[in-house]
């Protein structure tokens, strides 16, 4: 099952090796991964999504939590959450085609954010299969680039991951 | 202030940290730091021949004391022998201290002469790391090394310094931090009381419990809490190769080691238990085996103070996460209390049937198949001897599984070996560790003559700082362990596993300065020993031919059961 980690983590050098390194060394998988500093500069906001039986996600969280750097973690996934990722994707965009992709640009509450006589950029922001959903759409054939954030997550309501 | 240069403060943080032997190797990195060592007399160095027995020489005297050791290595292909050292105490969760040297702050990147990466290669296989980028910080960072390596689940620390951090030029403050305090970083101090009184519940009701101590009954210094609750429960106790010595070898209770080559009735009695009350120990492979068929009819209390640890490989029924010593207090203090007892007809008839395997196997070997000394008989000589009351470092192999096997450890921190990562070359360099921190003890290195050349090299270290071990290398012209897996599982076509052109080990021993013995008869064995262990001042290398044969057993069978053991060559459970 996809999960939703939230890490945060002392923004300090070596931190972000020592926890993509725990992926690796331990054999879990990382499908996407995001991390940027909060409103406190001394601290990281790491979020991963990750595949993983019951069992493999209970060791992530808890290899995770006894790296020295990393100051909580969170299973977004276990409650109530919000997740968002941004894409930009450069598309052909000639003859019919242009309005085409405005359309579905759209419909998807999309904005174009670059325009050539020959391409468009849209950017796009939502939920991954959101996301997924807009390439099956409008069919790779057009798609001349993608470049996705990774998921962004925290939980819904009253609930905070902080110190 | 004092105002101290970052070299001298390297040197002074340790004083501070009350450090008393490093154990290291000077190179350019590390050049303004060996001046301050120089300028001092509170902090011995020893110089070893190669880094790996540096970080093996601080991690058997941390195994010994519970204090973390120091090793001092340089940049480069110092910090790269290291990471060997290194990667043993971390999978046997060993607090050390691993200062490393680095090029100049301003060339790291570049390439430079004697640059790695060492933060970036040491990862995998450290507690934590840090690297040092203003010399002011490094009382800091050398206290909060100290403090990481010795709490919660211990393990080796290194500290990166770039050579200019250590310039004797620039002079800064210098205080050493009192305390350190970690918003990140805050180990468990005791047990969850809820589950620990759940866990004491399930235990009375047992009828046919165990108790499964491993490394971290040692290293949480509980081996008094484990034997006052074991023995007022009057319950079977089982070791692992980490645990032995937690609980008394000799006493009754005591059933032997578990797993791979543990004893008979230890691993039939985990497998016929009703209960498992894991005390600091990890489920790993080497004592599991099939994982899906691994003890059946057990529930399981697992005591550890890394929650990762739990549920890791077998899934605890009560999990407690806290201090080995603190939670056993709490649940000797339950016993106490309570009106429930275990049953005593079924602890009875428990006993009876232990009884009843520790009699049909018992640790029994053949000396009739052989006109060679048996390494078994050789071990338990080494047991009696010594009085059962030396350290015994032991290499890894075949040797380590007959140390672990005859010789009866009755007291914790005495059995130092290397059972995570399986270090051949841990030994000797261990022994030594452990012999200059104890002078008035008998330290004995246990090998064989593939592990002693690994790290060999050290007879000369000995030497210079005159640290009287004895070596008994079981020399049966083999990489036993390896020739005994290709025996049982490769028609016994022994790939490399044959060592030709072997040094004659007294002549050698003698070119060290040392005293060199050779013994070939059984007979003559006793006598040899004695002979040896009286000399109280030298270094005694006792070359003692053994049946090259030979095999370890019980040998779980792969992927079985606990129960299912290789008795001997022919016999099968």
């Amino acid at each position: 099952m996809r999960h939703i980690i939230s890490v945060l983590m002392e923004n300090e050098p070596g931190a972000l090796s020592r926890v993509v390194g725990l992926f690796a060394q331990r054999n879990f998988n990382i499908e996407s991964l995001t991390v940027a500093p909060t409103e406190d500069s001394t601290l990281s906001r790491l979020t991963v999504t990750t595949f993983g039986s019951d069992k493999v996600i209970e060791q992530i969280t808890k290899q995770l939590n006894k790296l020295i750097d990393v100051v909580k973690v969170v299973d977004l996934t276990e409650g109530d959450h919000i997740e968002r990722e941004l894409m930009m994707i450069k598309l052909k965009a000639n003859g019919q085609m242009r309005a085409e992709i405005k359309r579905t640009a759209d419909i998807f509450r999309g904005q174009i954010i670059d325009v050539t006589p020959n391409t468009y950029t849209v950017q796009l922001t939502g939920a991954s299969d959101k996301l997924d959903a807009f390439i099956e759409t409008l069919g790779t054939a057009h798609i001349m680039e993608v470049v996705r954030t990774g998921v962004s997550g925290l939980s819904r309501g009253e609930k905070v991951l902080s110190l | 202030m004092e105002q101290l240069s970052g070299g001298e403060m390297v040197i002074r943080a340790l004083k501070d940290e009350g450090v008393k032997h490093i154990y290291g190797y000077p190179g350019g990195a590390l050049l303004h730091i060996y001046d301050a060592l120089f300028r001092q007399e509170d902090v011995q160095h020893v110089l070893v021949r190669h880094e790996q027995a540096a970080t093996h020489m601080a991690d058997a005297y941390a195994r010994a004391t519970g204090k973390a050791g120091v090793a001092l290595v340089t940049s480069g292909p110092g910090a790269t022998n290291a990471v060997t050292g290194i990667a043993t105490a971390y999978m046997d969760s060993i607090p050390m201290v691993v200062i490393t040297g680095q090029v100049m702050s301003f060339l790291i990147g570049e390439d430079a002469f004697q640059e790695t990466d060492m933060i970036g290669v040491s990862r995998p296989v450290v507690k934590h790391s840090f690297s040092v980028q203003n010399p002011e910080d490094i009382p800091m960072i050398i206290k909060k090394a100290f403090h990481i390596a010795e709490s919660g689940r211990p393990g080796p620390v290194v500290v990166d310094i770039p050579k200019d951090m250590t310039a004797p030029t620039d002079r800064f403050d210098y205080e050493y931090p009192k305390s350190v305090k970690m918003r990140s970083y805050n180990p468990v101090s005791r047990g969850h009381s809820g589950q620990i009184k759940k866990a004491m519940d399930m235990v009375l009701d047992a009828k046919r419990p165990v108790i499964y101590a491993g490394g971290g009954v040692i290293m949480g210094d509980a081996s008094a809490e484990l034997t006052e609750l074991a023995q007022l429960l009057n319950v079977p106790v089982t070791n692992t190769l980490m645990g032995l010595g937690g609980y008394p070898g000799t006493d009754r209770q005591f059933v032997g080691m578990l797993g791979m080559h543990g004893s008979y009735e230890a691993n039939m009695a985990m497998h016929h238990a009703d209960l498992i009350l894991a005390v600091g120990a990890r489920f790993d492979d080497r004592v599991t085996n099939g994982v899906d068929k691994f003890c059946p009819t057990a529930k399981i209390i697992h005591v550890d103070i890394d929650p990762a640890s739990i549920s890791k490989t077998i899934k605890a029924d009560v999990p407690i996460v806290g201090p080995a010593k603190h939670v056993l207090q709490e649940m000797t203090s339950l016993v106490k209390n309570s009106k429930k007892q275990l049953e005593k007809e079924a602890i009875d008839s428990w006993w009876q049937q232990i009884d009843e395997w520790r009699g049909r196997h018992g640790g029994r070997f053949r000396t009739d198949d052989s006109d060679k000394m048996k390494p078994q008989q050789v071990i338990e000589m080494l047991s009696k001897v010594t009085g059962g009351d030396a350290y015994v470092c032991s290499d890894v192999g075949q040797h380590q599984m007959f140390a672990a096997q005859y010789y009866k450890f009755n007291k914790p921190n005495r059995w130092i070996n290397s059972g995570g990562l399986g270090t051949m070359g841990f030994g000797l360099p261990a022994a030594m560790g452990v012999k200059m921190n104890f002078p008035d003890e008998e330290v004995v290195c246990v090998t064989g003559e593939g592990s002693i050349q690994m790290n060999i090299q050290e007879l000369s270290t000995i030497s210079q700082y005159n640290i009287p071990v004895k070596v008994i290398c079981l020399n049966n012209g083999s990489l036993g362990m390896v020739r005994q897996w290709q025996d049982m599982n490769y028609e016994s076509r022994h790939s490399q596993s044959y060592m030709e052109s072997l040094p004659d080990f007294v002549k050698l021993a003698e070119a060290y300065g040392h005293v060199g013995m050779k013994v070939e008869k059984y007979e003559d064995l006793e006598a040899a020993m004695t002979k040896a262990f009286a000399m109280k001042d030298r270094m005694v290398f006792m070359d003692i031919t053994v049946d090259p044969f030979e095999h370890v057993y019980p040998m779980q069978v792969p992927r079985g059961s606990m129960r299912d053991m290789w008795l001997s060559k022919t016999e099968r459970t």
